[in-house]
Parts: structure tokens; C-alpha cells; sequence
């Protein structure tokens, strides 16, 4: 089982091995409303942490989506292409973004645990 | 809220805060050659409203209006009949604010039209999707090249010798900042060896057919060479009716197309406001500059129009919209398709064809004068002579004489020693069989 971590900019991160995959959490697929597209990042794209990694377009606007931590991005979801609508079914599963390799394990750690995250979501 | 200029105190407010004296103060570093006094204009403080009328009416007198002589000017804005219909139907209240239409609950009218409009330029330009127009068609190609680099992730655009010199210089202010802006040897009357130029840093090329000397080019190649090293080919037309006859940009490989629209339903308008139409393919459609309107249906399944894709642009993703137009050529777009929409499939190729009759018969006539040659060996209603004498000259003796007969490439570029006997002659459906040989003729006098 890998281990999930949280950002303030409501992106969730799980590392297997050295792998990462990135996506939303259901609160931020909830805010945005119905998600029409998704820009993702090609496959060799190298992004620092928090930088710029992919957008997502919903029926209200278009947000960045920062990448949690520093990494090279291995591939973006092929699904979405298709059917972007699973990012608001099922946000923080098949909903996923991209996965990418990261540099710095140590920067995970100090990610939000879902605990944290929670209760950040709670007082907004 | 009020909406006043400046009082006297704000102004005071504002040089004493920034520590300059006077207006004059900000101005100083502009330097003394450059500075129009306040004497050059002479103008009395008041004068009433019949004397205003009669000083302007003066001086407008002294304007030659395209109509009232024989008139051959084109390259990049071409005089056409417009109908009668076309200006009191554009005047219809239903269609008088012509500002973007946010809300599409009371501006249907409006976002019809631009549906339709949509649509004729995709069709026209053979492309899959196409915007509520931009402003005009040297705009249009610097927005097409700023495109392509955000598609390619790549910065240079090579611009084909034959793209009209303001083009050029409009792609060269916007896309300098964003890219590498290079461009092709211009030659008169020959394609120029774009393709060699293509290389992996490429973003686009840029190629206009029938290019400024009114030759017509044929893109597939260009289109072939690009692709092959991932560029994009971006098309540009400056004269609209030329897709009434000539194949489609898109049919021949184009990925973007660039055009000026001023040439159906606008008039020359001294230089603008004119409508740049902008196309390009399904798959690039999110990259795509300017705003869209799309079909949807209301509450109750009836049919209606939005503006869409709207999340992209700049009153919801400021600075990260895709592009910094926010608006479009409202009237202008809407002459144009009601224009188009008059005419019809057959009566606008009928048109087409009826231009590039007029051009040919008067290419004819003036190579038969002693001394004129043919540039361009294939063209559309537009074509490029060789004159035994500087063409600027050769104009104004004939301007003198109230014939209008073309732009002297020299005029588009200055400098170029190759340009300098060049005359670029256009002939649409408004040129009668007399206009054409008073030009033969009176060339042939000047040219003797």
C-alpha cells in the first residue's frame, strides 16, 4: 500500500517506490464543478516543486495544478483525455493526473498526512 | 460612477507627486526633431459649426475617393462592390451593440451571427474551427505565431518573402518578444526556398498565398517539409474572395490560417477597422486565440448559442489566459457574413471568378505596352508588373491624371533595389472594361 500525502493547493501525492502519482482531492473537484479538460504534462517534462505541472478546465474556470514536489514526469493519464468527467467520480483514483519520478523522498514527508489535510479542509 | 477626464488639481496631484513641473516636464527626453509645436495647428479656440462644415468639407475635397476614379490599389486592401443591403441590415437595432456578448440570455442575435460567421470562415479556409474573428489579418498572423510556439513549445517562426511587409512587421512586434522571428528572402513572382530553412526549433512557417505580389503558391509542399520536422504550416490570405477560386489553405495541409476579411461586406475604410478571420484544426482548438461561440441547447432543449471555452480566456484566467484578445471585429464580422450569406456558395465563386476574369484581361492589356513585363506568372486578381521606370514615379504621373493604378512595391519596401520598377495592380468586379484601358493607356504614355 503507498502512502498519500497532501498539499495546501488541494493536490494529493502517493509514492510507490520512487514513482509518485499526482491528482486533486475530491474537495477541489467539488469546488471546481464539472471538469471539461485536462492539459496535462508529456513524459520527460522536468518540474520544481510547486511548480506549474498540468491545468484544469471545469465548466467555471481554469486552475494550474503545482506539482507537490520536484520531479521528472513519467506520464499523464491517459484516461482523461477521453473522459475528464472522472476527476470529479472519482478524484483521488482514476481521476489521477500524472505520475512522476521524484528527486527528493524527504520532501514527501513533509507533505500533509490526510489527518492534517482534513482539518485544513474543515477550517476553510 | 462618474466617467470625467482629469480636473486640474487631480493633474497637479500627480506631477507634484513624481516631481515634475508641468506636462511639458514629462515630455523633455522626446527629442526637438520629433516635437510638433502647438503653432503647427493654428486652430482658433471656437469657431461655430457652419464654418467648421465648410473648412472640413474643404479639405475632404481633396481626397480622391476610390470610387470616383479609375482604381487599382490592393495589396492587403481591396476595393469591392457591397450592396445596399448589406449596410441597412448591419443598422438592424437587433444587431447594435456588437460588444462581446457575455450574456448570451439577451444577445442571441448577436451570438448567431457569429456562429454563422464561424462557420463560413471554416468552410472557406477548409479548417475545422474557426474564432468570432480577431481585428485584422496582420494581428490575426502574429496571434497565429504566437499559437504555434505554445502548441510547439517551440520560438522560431520563418516568415516567407512573399508575406506582406506590414505582416511581417506585426508578426515581428508581437512574437519577438515570445520567439525568433526570421524571414525569407523576398523575390518577386518565385516561391522562395522556405523549406530548407525548416529546422527542429521551428514552431511555424508563415506563407501567404497569393502572396503580396499577387502570386498564388502552391502550400502542400511547405505543408510536407513542415510537418515533417513537427512545424506548423500557418496560411495567410489577404485577399478573402481569393477562396472563391482558389483551393483551401486547409485542403492543402495548412495546421493554422490568417486572413483579413475586409475584402466581403467592408469597404477600405482607409486602412480599417477591418476583421481578421483565424482557423485552425479540432485538435489545436484549446490554443486557439480569441473568443468562440458554440451551439448549445436551453433548459427546454431549444437551440442557442454561448460564448464557450471562456474559461481559458482573460476575464476568468487573466494573466494566464491564451491569448490576450478579448474581443473581436463586431460589425465588421458582421457585414462580412451577411455579405457572404447574400451572395451564396455560387454567387461568391461566380465573384471569385468574375475578379480573376477582370485581372487577367488587364494583365493582357498592360504587358502589351512596350517595355512592361510580367512578375507574376500565376495570380488571382492581383499581379505584379515590371516597369522600364521607378514605379513611384510612373503612379504619380498617373495620379496627376486621376487614374489610380497600383502600389509601387517600393512603398512596401523600401530599400529593396529590385523593388523599385515593380508596380503590384489589383482588378476586382468595381474595374470596367473602360477603367482598364484608360490604365493601358495612360501607362503607356508615362512609360514611353
Amino acid at each position: 500500500m503507498s502512502e498519500v500525502r497532501y498539499t495546501d493547493q488541494h493536490e494529493w501525492i502517493s509514492l510507490d517506490g520512487e514513482i509518485a502519482t499526482v491528482g486533486i482531492t475530491k474537495y477541489a473537484a467539488e469546488q471546481l464543478g464539472d471538469v471539461v479538460f485536462v492539459e496535462l504534462p508529456e513524459a520527460g517534462r522536468k518540474v520544481g516543486t510547486g511548480g506549474e505541472a498540468a491545468v484544469v478546465e471545469s465548466v467555471k474556470a481554469a486552475s494550474e495544478i503545482y506539482a507537490p514536489i520536484g520531479g521528472e514526469v513519467t506520464e499523464g493519464n491517459p484516461a482523461l483525455d477521453a473522459d475528464p468527467a472522472s476527476v470529479n467520480a472519482d478524484p483521488e483514483g482514476a481521476g489521477w493526473f500524472f505520475k512522476m519520478k521524484i528527486s527528493d523522498k524527504s520532501e514527501f514527508e513533509k507533505l500533509m498526512t490526510r489527518e492534517k489535510y482534513d482539518a485544513f479542509v474543515e477550517g476553510l | 460612477m462618474r466617467y470625467l477626464p482629469l480636473t486640474p488639481n487631480d493633474r497637479e496631484q500627480m506631477l507634484a507627486k513624481i516631481g515634475a513641473k508641468d506636462i511639458d516636464a514629462l515630455f523633455r527626453d522626446v527629442p526637438k526633431a520629433a516635437v510638433v509645436g502647438r503653432e503647427a495647428f493654428d486652430l482658433p479656440d471656437t469657431q461655430g459649426e457652419m464654418d467648421v462644415d465648410r473648412a472640413l468639407t474643404r479639405m475632404a475635397a481633396k481626397n480622391v475617393a476610390a470610387g470616383s476614379v479609375p482604381f487599382f490599389c490592393g495589396a492587403g486592401a481591396y476595393r469591392h462592390h457591397i450592396p445596399a443591403s448589406v449596410d441597412h441590415l448591419i443598422q438592424r437595432s437587433e444587431f447594435l451593440t456588437s460588444y462581446t456578448p457575455y450574456q448570451p440570455e439577451i444577445a442571441q442575435g448577436t451570438l448567431q451571427y457569429l456562429f454563422e460567421f464561424q462557420t463560413q470562415v471554416a468552410l472557406l479556409t477548409g479548417m475545422e474551427v474557426a474564432n468570432a474573428s480577431l481585428y485584422d489579418g496582420s494581428t490575426a498572423t502574429a496571434e497565429g505565431v504566437l499559437m504555434a510556439q505554445r502548441v510547439t513549445k517551440r520560438a522560431k517562426a520563418i516568415l516567407s518573402g512573399g508575406l506582406h511587409p506590414h505582416y511581417s512587421a506585426a508578426v515581428e512586434t508581437v512574437a519577438n518578444l515570445s520567439g525568433q522571428v526570421v524571414r525569407a528572402p523576398t523575390i518577386p513572382g518565385r516561391a522562395d526556398d522556405i523549406a530548407a530553412m525548416i529546422d527542429d526549433e521551428t514552431a511555424c512557417v508563415v506563407v501567404q498565398s497569393p502572396d503580396v505580389f499577387g502570386m498564388i503558391h502552391d502550400l502542400r509542399p511547405i505543408a510536407e517539409a513542415a510537418h515533417a520536422k513537427g512545424a506548423l504550416l500557418i496560411a495567410i490570405v489577404t485577399e478573402a474572395v481569393s477562396l472563391g477560386l482558389l483551393e483551401s489553405p486547409g485542403a492543402q495541409g495548412a495546421d493554422i490560417v490568417a486572413a483579413e476579411g475586409q475584402s466581403i461586406g467592408n469597404g477600405l475604410n482607409f486602412g480599417g477597422p477591418y476583421v481578421g478571420l483565424f482557423a485552425t484544426r479540432q485538435k489545436y482548438l484549446r490554443q486557439m486565440p480569441g473568443r468562440l461561440t458554440g451551439e448549445t441547447v436551453d433548459a427546454e432543449g431549444k437551440r442557442g448559442y454561448v460564448l464557450t471555452l471562456s474559461t481559458r480566456e482573460q476575464h476568468i484566467r487573466r494573466d494566464k489566459a491564451t491569448s490576450n484578445i478579448c474581443t473581436n471585429s463586431g460589425l465588421c464580422c458582421l457585414a462580412f457574413t451577411i455579405h457572404l450569406s447574400l451572395l451564396g456558395e455560387e454567387g461568391f465563386s461566380r465573384l471569385a471568378r468574375l475578379n480573376h476574369a477582370r485581372a487577367s484581361a488587364l494583365a493582357d492589356a498592360l504587358t502589351k505596352v512596350k517595355g512592361v513585363s510580367l512578375v507574376t506568372p500565376s495570380f488571382f486578381n492581383e499581379f505584379t508588373v515590371k516597369l522600364p521606370k521607378p514605379a513611384i514615379n510612373v503612379v504619380d504621373a498617373l495620379a496627376a491624371k486621376g487614374i489610380i493604378a497600383g502600389v509601387p512595391a517600393a512603398r512596401l519596401m523600401p530599400g529593396n533595389a529590385d523593388a523599385e520598377n515593380l508596380l503590384i495592380v489589383a482588378a476586382t468586379e468595381t474595374n470596367t472594361k473602360d477603367d482598364c484601358d484608360a490604365l493601358a493607356k495612360a501607362l503607356a504614355e508615362a512609360v514611353a
